[in-house]
């Protein structure tokens, strides 16, 4: 199984020659392990082909940095070759008269009418007047659905039932958008076959008498080989200008995202990362290039701990780290505040290497875990939290009683915190402020939780 | 002992053209070449197949090449039917179709897979074969999903028992049971919330909604089906793996085969879990589901 894909290269390079140019050997066999990568990832097999051919190209002969290995350095060209894929993220056109009509399409259950609700929000939030519009004549309650959310944001829906054609019902809608000073037009679709050629071409009609400005593919981040045919055929039919990619917040690495990228060469606009509906969010081409090679989301993980963590305490913390001072009593903090960055698996899963650890651990064995950490620190005396080095066996006894532990456990806890001190003092080396709190906190965690 | 519907014989055979049927033609009658491995791992990958369980089958129809099982295509063939045939023996027998006075159903699955369209197939499929069906509408947090099973209830002329949106879904299963008890229907099918296996909280909800139907009927949920949809990719793996793991799911139900998507998930699923497949969803309608017949599905492959 896939973990980190700079791991297992690093293992793959630890046996090869070293520094100088990445000969042909080098790449090659990096790259076969990047090709498993990618189609694990669900990128399609032929368009992981081409990459394949691009990074090759870029890569034989490229002398290694000093400062990286030759396995990063290769990452290094598959990161920025991929994240040259994905491209740059794009905003909704919106320019010229009012109103401006956006379409949605997709197949079915990928999540049209709940990214039209999180669009209009999105939407008005920037100063614009959307109106939804109920063009899903054919799933049961489609419509009912769209009215509630309407209702739910107080965003008004445009709907005629389900016995008018959708063409018509967009039509409509657009005059009445023009009427009533709106200034956007979210059409949301009946999901549909990019093979149903009926379905296909009630979808031109509507373009044809809606004039989009927008005709936004919407794509399940967990789709197979398959999204470079959908996303082709979509493509052909009502020429895309743009692609939601939607279920984010799953643990699919999302290789669809390079597959319809590289098929209709239309910008990504945005990416749905929740049931809410203000859970739409910009797309990182970095960070979903990172995730796409399974090396976490590194970067969400971060954002998500300063989101919590006191920057005052994090950079105490920082200075603590780095003068060696580091006790039991500051790592009892941070445990405070990792709890409130919600269940350790979610956090964990959005670390490199670490899907497997929580696939193996239950997660509430995990956060009983930290409990329990937590419950045998709370049983400390202030001064033994300062200073664990005068906890002796009748204190270990008392405090075994106090936390509903043994002693044995408080002895691993204190054994496993003297590696980690002694760790840290290595690793903060050249720690920067400010992340050396969340580093700390994460190499202790690599000690703790196992 | 397999009636395979027109629906089912037609995406199957978009399934064949596009997939096996290129192996079919790959394979013909000639010598094994490098050549032959390589288009053979292109295709399984490409249908969904999985790199793992594509690797592990090449490997193994490798070692029986070697040793003389096959000395040309046509042979390889006859070998790749017989190993993708293994990954999909032999199910248990549907706790379904076992007599009892209430069997209950369980069905779950990620947002937008095809739950409730499903449900209603089921609910369809299960009232012809004479059994009384009651529906539960414990998707309580979708803006109109009650709506939308309500809808598909009448269509197939199966009644739903459902609370308000935003009620707790376990106390509608609640109800549902007692509804079924009172009303002596013999087949109680849950719709339960689309949600992404990697939540936590969420999953845990599902539990408590298993856990009420586990306390109020003997062995219940009898079966719980994992509706995946057929276009998703590796993620499928996962998705099986954590709703195993959480509600004990025993078995998949592949809906929206009736695309192109070729369904390979089926193999890696079954490779590395062991769920068995036991219907397939090929189209919007309530005909459009049909009982999962290994033998049939990869004999029909190869036609």
């Amino acid at each position: 199984m896939f973990e980190n894909l700079s791991d297992k290269l690093q293992g793959v390079f630890d046996k090869l020659s070293n520094r100088g140019k990445l000969t042909e050997e080098d790449v090659d066999v990096a790259l076969r392990e990047v090709r498993l990568a990618l189609l694990e990832a669900d990128v399609n097999f032929r368009v992981v082909k081409d990459f394949i051919a691009r990074v090759r190209e870029r890569a034989v002969g490229v002398e290694v940095m000093r400062s990286l290995t030759p396995a990063q350095q290769v990452v290094k060209i598959v990161h920025e070759e991929l994240m040259a894929t994905l491209g740059e993220p794009a905003r909704l056109d919106l320019s010229g008269t009012p109103p401006h009509v956006v379409m949605l399409v997709g197949l079915q259950g990928s999540g049209k009418t709940t990214t039209a609700a999180k669009l209009a929000l999105t939407l008005r939030k920037a100063g614009q007047r959307p109106l939804m519009v109920a063009a899903d004549t054919r799933r049961p309650a489609a419509i009912t659905q769209l009215e509630v959310l309407g209702k739910q944001l107080d965003i008004p829906v445009h709907s005629e039932g389900n016995k008018v054609p959708p063409p018509q019902i967009c039509a409509n809608a657009v005059k009445r958008a023009r009427e009533g000073a709106y200034s956007v037009v979210l059409l949301d679709t009946a999901g549909r076959l990019h093979i149903d050629d009926q379905m296909m071409r009630e979808l031109e009609q509507v373009k044809a008498k809606t004039d989009p400005q927008e005709v936004l593919l919407v794509v399940d981040a967990m789709t197979g080989q398959d999204a470079v045919r959908v996303a082709d055929d979509f493509n052909q039919r009502v020429s895309l200008t743009g692609l939601i990619l939607t279920k984010v917040d799953g643990d699919a690495r999302g290789g669809a995202a390079i597959s319809v990228r590289s098929v209709t060469g239309v910008p990504i606009k945005y990416l749905g990362v929740g049931e809410k509906t203000d859970a739409l969010e910009v797309f990182h081409p970095d960070r979903l290039a990172s995730r796409i090679l399974g090396m976490g989301d590194v970067l969400t993980a971060i954002e998500k701990a300063q989101e919590v963590i006191d920057q005052d305490q994090a950079l105490k913390m920082g200075q603590k780290l780095v003068k060696g001072e580091f006790d039991l009593e500051d790592f009892r903090d941070q445990l405070q505040q990792l709890k409130k960055m919600g269940p350790l698996s979610q956090l964990l899963d959005m670390l490199p290497g670490m899907s497997q650890v929580t696939r193996d651990l239950a997660p509430e064995v995990t956060d009983q875990h930290l409990k329990v950490i937590e419950a045998i620190i709370n049983s400390m005396t202030a001064g033994e939290r300062r200073n664990p080095r005068i906890i002796n066996a009748s204190r270990k006894r008392r405090i075994a009683r106090g936390s509903g532990t043994t002693v044995m456990e408080v002895n691993d806890l204190l054994s496993q915190f003297r590696q980690m001190q002694k760790l840290m003092k290595q690793l903060t080396g050249g720690g920067k402020r400010g992340k050396g709190g969340m580093r700390g906190l994460m190499s202790m965690l690599g000690g703790f939780g196992s | 002992m397999f009636r395979r519907s027109k629906k089912l014989r037609d995406s199957l055979t978009k399934t064949r053209r596009s997939f096996f049927g290129q192996i079919a033609g790959l394979l013909g009658a000639g010598e094994i070449t490098e050549e032959t491995w390589e288009d053979l791992e292109a295709l399984l990958v490409q249908a969904d197949v999985g790199v793992n369980t594509t690797m592990a089958l090449v490997e193994r129809l490798r070692e029986q090449v070697d040793r003389g099982k096959a000395r040309n295509t046509q042979e390889l063939e006859d070998l790749l039917k017989q190993e993708l045939l293994g990954l999909l023996d032999a199910p248990p027998p549907m706790r379904v179709d076992e007599p009892r006075l209430l069997t209950l159903v369980l069905v779950v699955g990620v947002n937008g897979s095809g739950k409730t369209t499903t449900i209603a197939k089921l609910a369809k499929y299960y009232r012809q074969r004479g059994r009384k069906v009651l529906l539960a509408a414990a998707d309580t947090f979708r803006a109109a999903a009650i709506d939308q099973l309500k809808i598909w209830g009448e269509r197939a002329d199966t009644p739903v028992i459902a609370h308000q949106p935003g009620a707790d879904p376990g106390a509608v299963v609640y109800d549902a049971i007692r509804a079924s008890q009172s009303r002596k229907a013999d087949l109680l099918i849950v719709d339960t919330a689309g949600r992404l296996h990697t939540k936590y909280n969420l999953m845990e909800e599902l539990r408590k909604v298993r856990g009420v139907a586990q306390k109020r009927v003997h062995q219940a949920p009898h079966e719980t089906l994992l509706v995946l949809d057929a276009t998703t990719g590796q993620n499928a793996l996962s998705q099986a793996r954590h709703f195993k793991d959480s509600v004990d799911v025993t078995g998949v139900v592949v809906a929206k085969l009736d695309g192109t998507a070729k369904g390979g998930v089926v193999f890696a699923i079954a490779h590395e879990l062991g769920l068995p497949v036991r219907f397939v969803g090929t189209g919007e309608t309530l005909d459009d589901l049909a009982e999962f017949d290994p033998e049939a599905f990869v004999e029909g492959l190869f036609e």
